[in-house]
């Protein structure tokens, strides 16, 4: 089954990246954008059919390693 | 003193760390592979280099922190082994969960490759007892991420137990913003565990340990290590 873990920075954590994008996004004059902060997408297949199965194991997997929650909040979806 | 140095693929500062350890020790350190279960026997002191461990991918040391060794390392930290940490290194300790925070991205967005000033804070600890506390050493730094960030309750404690070991300084030893190469915070460039026994630090002193490459301010860390081992022997 296929999922997809979405992985962000915690509000109140500085986000260079972020805003240098920011920065280049109005340089090339698209306007209105407020704010950018950048997140990761992790695209996984996982076998088997167990939904909450999956959905433990992906959040084992995000908590353990996608995503290091002192910094960063993550979501799984699943598909 | 009995060192080893864990190397994991991407590491590339781990043939300096040999030579500043075995210069200062007398002895070449242990070089262990990331797939080893286990350190060798007896060691004093294990060391994490820095580099670009598995390419810094998902995050700068997230993979290598999780890597066999890592456990072996973790026991021998809580039987109260020395652990150091040096910019990757620093990175690893801190995703293995043997030192708080975490080292995010310079704030001016630029790969740092220069000479830093640190102000060394203690001199009570085995890593920087071959210094005096106050005193300025020139190091250098080579990171793209060693902004040091950690919760406000994370940093007080830091803090107020006296764990911030090194300071980024201008040469007098002022905390100057301009000397702080990477904007961490409270210009932390090195922090100690709880039990004293782990320091991570983002300058590079195995890199000033030779007269003959420049500034030797490096050797009073593995000069203090060594001493330690040998009034504990």
């Amino acid at each position: 089954m296929k999922a997809r873990v979405t992985v962000t920075l915690k509000s109140g954590i500085l986000d260079p990246q972020g805003k240098a994008i920011e920065g280049a996004l109005k340089s090339l004059g698209i306007a209105g954008v407020a704010s950018v902060r950048q997140g990761k997408v992790f695209d996984i297949e996982i076998e088997g059919r167990d939904r909450k199965a999956a959905q433990a194991a992906l959040e084992q997997a995000a908590d353990k390693l996608l995503a290091n929650t002192l910094i960063e909040n993550y979501q799984v979806e699943l598909k | 003193m009995k060192s080893a140095v864990v190397v994991f693929p991407g590491i590339n500062r781990e043939r300096d760390m040999a030579r500043a350890l075995r210069l200062a020790s007398g002895r070449d350190p242990a070089m262990v592979w990331h797939a080893d279960t286990a350190l060798p026997g007896e060691t004093d002191l294990v060391v994490v280099p820095g580099g670009f461990s598995y390419g810094d991918y998902l995050r700068c040391g997230a993979i290598a922190a999780r890597a066999p060794i890592m456990d072996a390392v973790r026991a021998h930290a809580r039987r109260g082994g020395l652990v150091l940490g040096v910019c990757n290194g620093f990175q690893i300790l801190c995703e293995a969960g043997l030192l708080p925070g975490v080292l995010m991205r310079n704030t001016a967005m630029k790969f740092i490759c220069r000479d830093v000033y640190l102000r060394i804070e203690r001199s009570d600890t085995p890593f920087t007892r071959g210094y005096n506390a106050g005193q300025v050493i020139r190091v250098p730094v080579a990171h793209g991420e060693g902004n040091y960030i950690a919760d406000a309750a994370t940093i007080a404690r830091l803090e107020g137990e006296g764990r911030v070991l090194f300071r980024y300084a201008d040469p007098d030893g002022a905390l100057d913003p301009a000397w702080n190469v990477n904007g961490a915070t409270n210009a932390i460039a090195g922090v100690l565990n709880q039990s004293g026994n782990v320091l991570g630090l983002m300058p590079h002193p195995e890199n000033h340990v030779e007269a003959a490459l420049g500034p030797t301010d490096g050797r009073g860390l593995f000069a203090g290590l060594v001493d330690h081992f040998k009034q504990a022997a």
